[in-house]
């Protein structure tokens, strides 16, 4: 800002604690990526590579990188004679190719795609509703007068204090008795069940901080409180509801105990899905880990896409005013 | 266009009553001030006019049709909050239009409205400009802009000076005056200061913990206070209070005060025996040896032409406008004595006025 170099600002950060600063992020991202780092290179291991010691680190330098991880997550394979091969026509497509080479052929395709988009659909169709739900639940506990309101918010935030597994065995002979048990609408509803708690909370938040005169100003100006909400309030809290939405992603996408407790066919999700490829024909870490890869992916993708938001949002009354 | 009636609005939240028992009425194209102290209701009592808010009782009429129990967006009223509450994701024109498009006007009629009302409140050189930008003085003047396109039947205004500094407040009080004189739109505007009331208001509302204690014309409250909270509120310095013993009677025009007696205006009841306060205007307080008041100056303040003078006496303190001319030092020994025809006599113990000739042709 000044011309010469002799006035210096006792806020701004130096260039060298800048550099410093940004050193110390950096080595902290490196070190918690090591372990996504792995799970990738693992991925396009052939499965004797994946467990050599010492350990291959750098493709085509120490192992040749493959597919095969892919086709194994993708396929079941059944060992067959290589009298039996010879009878069969030539191998289509690079996945029987590889199982052919080994003395296998492709029975079928295996389960994880169907699992993946149970996985999408539950995770994406609960955290739309428990949005939904919180951000209209949030309004009103942030604009009306509620009765015993108080009371109960607390109560809402209450049902994320206990860890939700300690209600596995009523949820789950509940969901028997309803007949939700392992199907995609029960898991929705369960997962919006625990989130919409979160989303409450953080939502009324965001809404607070809206001032309540641009949604009357709007009414004012002849807007029912419905398009006022709409109009006026949506888009303002649309850094919050982004915020909300990827924490509510994240829990559902992730969530494992309730997967494994109550899905086991139909609407099973990805995370109980995965360590069952484990056990099918020898420890398979190269199929493992193209399992992880790919369904680390989508939430990568959203996360990314809501960044600029997330980012506003955490730090919403910071920006704000 | 509209004249505005309030009948015994009540408004409660919880067990707290924010207003009581509110009863005044707005003529077609007055400028009405509510003023009161900080949490005396005001900004309830508008919210209630303008449909933000529901009476618990109450009849609330604009332009004679009962509108108590209507949402807002039908009323036909603006409103002008006092943090402004433009919409930060627009810009000055898209702000000032945003009524306008919700009824669906014709986009040329937008434009048109748009660009008097920017000529009106100079503007102009806004519009294309962010909210987020402007300062507060200009934002002022762009929720004013967004209020008057609308050409509705009244505006309501929340202290919509508040954020701004005093010098600038006392432009806008003028232009928003001279604003009203061209619209000729009924006002209700609420303030807590006193001074942007006396100056803006055709006629004032005086609130108090939620009970409106005194409504009508600057000169009428100023002059003819109907409590000693009104008569303490207006006036800066406000109005002197000083004690006095005895009953009054009908007919009277003196009483006996301190060391002798004042006239005061004609008293027009009988009263028994009590303790009433007699309240006098610094500016009609007068040195006068013979006075029935003895007291010691206390000190002085010198304003120009006028100086106020405080003096402690044995019936309360007393704050006397005085020429510059005068010269007294602390310490000095005087008597006072009060011009009869403006002194309004309180019952000590209701804080309320006694009726007087100063009263005659009513309060409100
Ligand atoms: N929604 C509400 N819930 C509970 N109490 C309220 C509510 N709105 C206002 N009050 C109370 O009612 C009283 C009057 O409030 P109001 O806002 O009308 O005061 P005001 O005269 O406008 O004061 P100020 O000059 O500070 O704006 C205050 O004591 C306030 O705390
Ligand atoms: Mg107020």
């Amino acid at each position: 800002m000044n011309g010469n170099r002799t006035a210096y600002s006792v806020v701004e950060p130096s260039h060298i604690t800048k550099r410093i600063a940004g050193s110390i992020v950096v080595a902290y991202a490196m070190l918690t990526l090591i372990p996504l780092v792995w799970i990738v290179l693992t991925a396009i291991k052939s499965p004797p590579d994946s467990i050599s010691y010492p350990p291959k680190v750098i493709p085509w330098v120490h192992f040749e990188p493959t597919i095969e991880g892919f086709c194994n997550l993708f396929t079941t394979r059944s060992r067959q004679t290589p009298e039996y091969l010879a009878t069969l026509p030539p191998a289509r497509g690079i996945c029987e190719s590889q199982a052919r080479a080994k003395n296998m052929v492709v029975v079928s395709e295996s389960k994880y795609i169907p699992r993946f988009l149970n996985s999408v659909i539950i995770a994406f169709g609960s955290t739309a509703l428990a949005v939904f739900l919180g951000t209209l639940a949030a309004y009103g506990f942030s604009r009306f007068r509620v009765p015993l309101k108080d009371d109960l918010l607390f109560f809402i935030l209450s049902t994320r204090m206990m860890p939700p597994i300690a209600v596995a065995i009523p949820i789950y002979l509940m969901y028997r008795e309803l007949g939700l048990q392992d199907t995609r609408i029960g898991m929705i509803l369960l997962y919006t069940s625990v989130n919409v708690s979160l989303a409450v909370w953080l939502l009324k938040g965001f809404i607070d901080e809206i001032p309540r005169e641009y949604e009357e100003a709007a009414m004012i100006d002849g807007y029912t409180r419905l398009q006022a909400f709409r109009k006026v309030v949506l888009p303002q809290a649309a850094t919050g509801i982004a915020a909300t939405a990827i924490f509510c992603m994240i829990f559902a996408w992730n969530e494992y105990a309730f997967a494994v407790l109550l899905t086991s066919g139909d609407a099973q999700t990805a995370p109980p899905f995965i360590p069952i490829i484990i056990g099918e024909g020898g420890q398979d870490w190269p199929a493992v880990a193209a399992g992880t890869t790919l369904f680390l992916i989508p939430i990568l993708v959203f996360t990314v896409l809501l960044r600029k938001h997330l980012l506003r949002g955490i730090t919403f009354g910071a920006v704000r005013k | 266009m509209a004249r505005i009636n309030v009948t015994n609005l009540h408004k409660s939240f919880g067990s707290f009553t924010a207003v009581k028992n509110s009863t005044f009425t707005v003529d077609d194209g007055d400028f009405f001030c509510l003023l009161g102290p900080s949490g005396c209701g005001k900004t309830t009592t508008l919210r209630m006019i303008a449909g933000l808010e529901l009476p618990t009782s109450g009849e609330i009429r604009l332009a004679g049709e009962d509108v108590t129990f209507k949402p807002a967006s039908q009323r036909d009223i603006a409103f002008v909050f006092q943090l402004f509450a433009l919409y930060p994701h627009m810009n000055v024109r898209q702000n000032i239009a945003y009524p306008l498009k919700n009824i669906g006007m014709a986009a040329g009629e937008i434009d048109r409205r748009i660009a008097e009302a920017a000529r009106t409140l100079r503007i102009a050189h806004l519009l294309e400009r962010a909210v987020n930008g402007l300062s507060s003085g200009d934002r002022q003047r762009v929720a004013l802009g967004r209020a008057i396109v609308r050409e509705p039947a009244a505006f309501m205004m929340d202290e919509p000076l508040g954020a701004l500094d005093a010098e600038f407040r006392h432009i806008m009080c003028g232009e928003l005056r001279a604003l009203h004189n061209r619209l000729k739109a009924t006002t209700v505007y609420v303030t807590h200061d006193q001074l942007e009331a006396m100056s803006m208001g055709d006629k004032i509302a005086v609130m108090n913990e939620g009970v409106i204690e005194q409504s009508g014309s600057p000169q009428e409250i100023y002059d003819r206070p109907a409590s000693m909270f009104v008569a303490d509120f207006i006036g800066s310095p406000p109005m002197n209070f000083l004690s006095f013993g005895g009953s009054l009677v009908k007919g009277g025009r003196e009483i006996a005060i301190g060391i002798g007696r004042q006239r005061v205006p004609e008293l027009r009841v009988d009263m028994p025996a009590a303790d009433y306060v007699l309240g006098v205007r610094p500016e009609h307080v007068q040195i006068s040896e013979s006075g029935p008041i003895r007291g010691e100056v206390f000190g002085s303040e010198y304003l120009g032409t006028t100086q106020i003078v405080t003096i402690n006496t044995a019936e309360g303190q007393v704050r006397a406008r005085l020429s510059s001319d005068v010269s007294l030092r602390a310490g000095d020994r005087l008597g006072l004595e009060f011009r009869p025809e403006k002194l309004s006599i309180f019952a000590r113990a209701t804080g309320r006025a006694i009726p007087t000739a100063l009263h005659d042709g009513g309060h409100r």
